[in-house]
C-alpha cells in the first residue's frame, strides 16, 4: 500500500491487518492512536514511511524485554506449561534435542500423567534426542514424578532437566493449584539450580490468550514463551500483549512437527511476517 | 479487559434502551462498542464488518427509528443476527439407514479429534451402537497408542495398523473389518494438519472417496483467533465438512471463532467439547453461544 494518501480508508486497512493478526484491539488501537500522533507530528505523507514505524515500534514492544542470558554452567531446570493442545511435549522434544546437540546432559520428566498416552509420546521423542526419560505410571502425582527428576538429575550432576506437564485450561482452580505445586517443589528441592518456566502459546490463538498468560503466571513465574505452529497462516499477534502483560521474552518459535522445526526468536522477523 | 469490555458493551446497550428517541449518532456509537466486543471475542473481522453493516441498516429502518422503545429493538436485533448465523436448531449427526456409518473427525493440530473420537464412541456405545474405531494418524508420536487407551477407557475397539502403513491402506482395511465384526459405526481418527499442507489434504480427500464418510466432522478450538475462517474454509474445500465440533469451551475463550466459521462455510456446529473426560461432550445450543459472545 505504498504511496497512497493516508486517509480513514488507509487505516481502515491498517486496522484490519493489525486485529487479524490477533493482537487484539487495545494493541491495534495504541498503534493507529501512535500513527495518527507520528503523521501529524512529522508530517509524514507517505503510507511506506508509516509501515516501518509501525514495524519498529512493534519490535520494540517485544524487543523492550529480551534480556541477554550470561553462558552459565549452573544446572538449570525449564518447567513447560500452557492450555491443552498447543505443543508442550513436542517443544520440549525439541529443546532437549537442541541442547544436546549443544554439548549439554539433558534429563526430560513426564509429570503429564493424565492425557492418554502422554508419557509414551513424551518417550518416543527423547529416544530420537537421545535423552534420559523419568516416568511414572499413568495416573500417578505428577510431583513425585518432578521430585524423582530432581534426584536423578542431581545424581548425575545433568546440566538440565526439562519437566513435562499436563495440558490445563488455566479457569480451573484446581488443576492450576497443582501445577503450582510442581513449581514449588522444583524450587524448594532443587535450590541449586535456576528455574525457567515456559509458557506455550498455539499461534493460533485469539484474545483467550492473555488471560491464560495472566492466570498461568500467577500460578507460576513465568519468564519465557514459546509460540508454536507458526508454520500455519496465523500470525501469532496475541503475542504481543502477552509479552506485555507477563513482561517476559519470546524465547522460541515452533515452525512444524519435526524435531528441529524449533528456532531462537527474532523480533524483526516475526514482526515482518504480519505484513506478508 | 474483557470483563471491561461487556461491561462497557451492556452500558452502551442499557443507554439505548433507556433512550425515548434513537439518533443516527446514538446508533453508530453503540455499534461501535459491538463491534469492539465482537473483536475481542474473536470473531473474524471480515465477518464483523458485515455484520454491523447489516445491524446498522436494520436499527435505522423505521420500525427502530419510530419505535417507542428503539434502544431494546436494536438489542434484539444484535442478538437475532448473532443467532441467525449461529443457526436456530441443534444439528444431529447423519447415519447411513441401510449400512455401515462412517465418521471422519479432521482438524489442526491438538484441536481435540482423538479425544472427541472416543467420546462419540462412549455416546454411540450407549445408544445401543457397535462403534469401531480408526488409527489413521501415523505420524504423532504415540498417537495410536493415545487412540487405544481412549478406545479401551469407553469399552469401544480400535482398528490399528501400525505407522508404517498409510492412512487410506488402514481406512479401507477398516471398512473390510467393521464388515467382517458387525461394527455399524466407524469413526476415523486422523492425524492433524495444517490447513495449507496439499498433501496431506489430499490424504484426507483419499480416505474420503475411499470411504464416503456419512459425516466430515471439524474439530476447532473455541481459543482460535482470527484464522479459524481460514482453516475451516481451507478443510470445507477441499473436502465438504458436514459439520463442526467446538473443543475447549470449558475454557473461558468467548469463541467467536465459532460465528466466524458458521457465517463463512455455513456448516453447522454439531457438538461442543467442555472437558478432557470421555462424558464431557454435548449439543450445540446457538443462544448459548450468541450470549457467550456477546459477553453477556
Ligand atoms: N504444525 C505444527 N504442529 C505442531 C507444532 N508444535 C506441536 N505441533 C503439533 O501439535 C499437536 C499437539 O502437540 P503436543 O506437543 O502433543 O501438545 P501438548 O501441549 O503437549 O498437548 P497436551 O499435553 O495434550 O496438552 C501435535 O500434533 C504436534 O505434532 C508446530 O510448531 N507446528
Ligand atoms: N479442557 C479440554 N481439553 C480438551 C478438550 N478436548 C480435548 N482436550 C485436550 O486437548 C489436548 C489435545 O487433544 P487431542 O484429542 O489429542 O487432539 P488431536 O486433535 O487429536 O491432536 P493431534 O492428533 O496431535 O492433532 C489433550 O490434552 C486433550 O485432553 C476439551 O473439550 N476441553
Ligand atoms: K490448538
Ligand atoms: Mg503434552
Ligand atoms: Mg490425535
Amino acid at each position: 500500500y505504498s504511496h497512497r494518501k493516508i486517509d480513514d480508508e488507509f487505516l481502515e486497512e491498517l486496522e484490519e491487518i493489525l486485529i487479524t493478526s490477533d493482537m487484539g484491539v487495545e494493541t491495534t488501537l495504541d498503534i493507529i492512536e501512535y500513527i495518527k500522533e507520528q503523521v501529524k507530528k512529522n508530517k509524514i505523507e507517505d503510507t511506506g514511511e508509516i509501515k516501518n514505524l509501525i514495524k519498529t515500534y512493534l519490535a520494540n514492544m517485544l524487543e523492550e524485554h529480551e534480556v541477554n542470558e550470561e553462558e552459565s554452567n549452573a544446572q538449570k531446570v525449564i518447567l513447560v506449561v500452557g492450555v491443552n493442545g498447543v505443543g508442550k511435549t513436542t517443544s520440549i522434544g525439541k529443546m532437549a534435542y537442541r541442547l544436546k546437540s549443544s554439548g549439554k546432559s539433558v534429563i526430560v520428566a513426564a509429570a503429564d500423567t493424565f492425557r492418554a498416552a502422554a508419557v509414551e509420546q513424551l518417550k518416543e521423542w527423547c529416544t530420537r534426542a537421545d535423552v534420559e526419560i523419568i516416568s511414572s505410571e499413568n495416573g500417578s502425582d505428577p510431583a513425585s514424578v518432578i521430585y524423582d527428576a530432581i534426584q536423578s538429575a542431581k545424581a548425575r550432576k545433568s546440566d538440565i532437566l526439562i519437566c513435562d506437564t499436563a495440558g490445563r485450561l488455566h479457569n480451573k482452580v484446581n488443576l492450576m493449584n497443582e501445577l503450582s505445586k510442581m513449581f514449588k517443589i522444583l524450587d524448594r528441592e532443587y535450590s541449586q539450580a535456576t528455574i525457567d518456566v515456559y509458557l506455550v502459546i498455539d499461534a493460533t490463538t485469539g484474545q483467550n490468550g492473555i488471560i491464560q498468560a495472566k492466570l498461568f503466571g500467577e500460578a507460576c513465574k513465568i519468564n519465557g514463551l514459546i509460540l508454536t505452529k507458526l508454520d500455519g497462516t496465523a500470525k501469532g499477534g496475541i503475542a504481543f500483549p502477552i509479552v506485555k502483560e507477563l513482561n517476559i521474552p519470546i524465547k522460541y518459535i515452533g515452525v512444524g512437527e519435526q524435531i528441529d522445526d524449533l528456532q531462537t526468536f527474532d523480533a524483526k522477523e516475526f514482526v515482518n511476517a504480519i505484513f506478508e | 479487559m474483557f470483563e471491561n469490555l461487556s461491561d462497557k458493551l451492556q452500558n452502551t446497550l442499557k443507554k439505548l434502551r433507556g433512550k425515548g428517541k434513537l439518533t443516527e449518532k446514538d446508533i453508530d456509537v453503540a455499534m461501535k462498542e459491538v463491534k469492539m466486543s465482537l473483536l475481542e471475542a474473536d470473531v473474524n473481522y471480515k465477518v464483523v464488518k458485515t455484520f454491523i453493516n447489516n445491524v446498522k441498516e436494520r436499527s435505522l429502518g423505521h420500525e427502530v427509528m419510530e419505535s417507542l422503545t428503539p434502544g431494546q429493538q436494536v438489542v434484539k436485533i444484535v442478538h437475532d443476527e448473532l443467532m441467525k448465523i449461529m443457526g436456530e436448531a441443534e444439528s444431529k449427526l447423519k447415519f447411513n439407514p441401510n449400512d455401515i456409518t462412517y465418521f471422519m473427525m479432521c482438524g489442526l493440530q491438538g484441536a481435540g479429534k482423538t479425544t472427541a473420537t472416543g467420546k462419540l464412541a462412549k455416546k454411540l456405545k450407549k445408544d445401543g451402537k457397535r462403534p469401531l474405531l480408526v488409527a489413521c494418524d501415523i505420524y504423532r508420536p504415540a498417537a495410536i497408542k493415545q487412540l487405544e487407551v481412549v478406545g479401551a477407557s469407553v469399552d469401544v475397539p480400535v482398528f490399528a495398523m501400525g505407522d508404517k502403513v498409510s492412512p487410506v491402506t488402514i481406512a479401507k482395511e477398516a471398512m473390510k473389518h467393521a464388515l467382517k465384526h458387525g461394527n455399524d459405526v466407524v469413526i476415523i481418527d486422523t492425524a492433524g494438519r495444517l490447513h495449507i499442507d496439499d498433501d496431506l489434504m489430499n490424504e484426507l480427500v483419499q480416505i474420503k472417496e475411499e470411504v464416503k464418510p456419512d459425516e466430515i466432522l471439524l474439530l476447532l478450538d473455541a481459543m482460535t483467533g482470527q484464522d479459524a475462517v481460514k482453516v475451516a474454509e481451507t478443510f470445507n474445500k477441499y473436502l465438504e465438512i458436514t459439520g463442526v465440533i467446538l473443543t475447549k469451551i470449558d475454557g473461558d475463550a468467548r469463541g467467536g471463532a465459532a460465528l466466524s466459521i458458521r457465517n463463512v462455510v455455513d456448516k453447522p456446529i454439531k457438538f461442543v467439547s467442555v472437558g478432557e473426560k470421555m462424558d464431557q461432550i454435548e449439543p450445540f445450543y446457538p443462544d448459548r453461544m450468541a450470549s457467550r459472545i456477546l459477553g453477556m
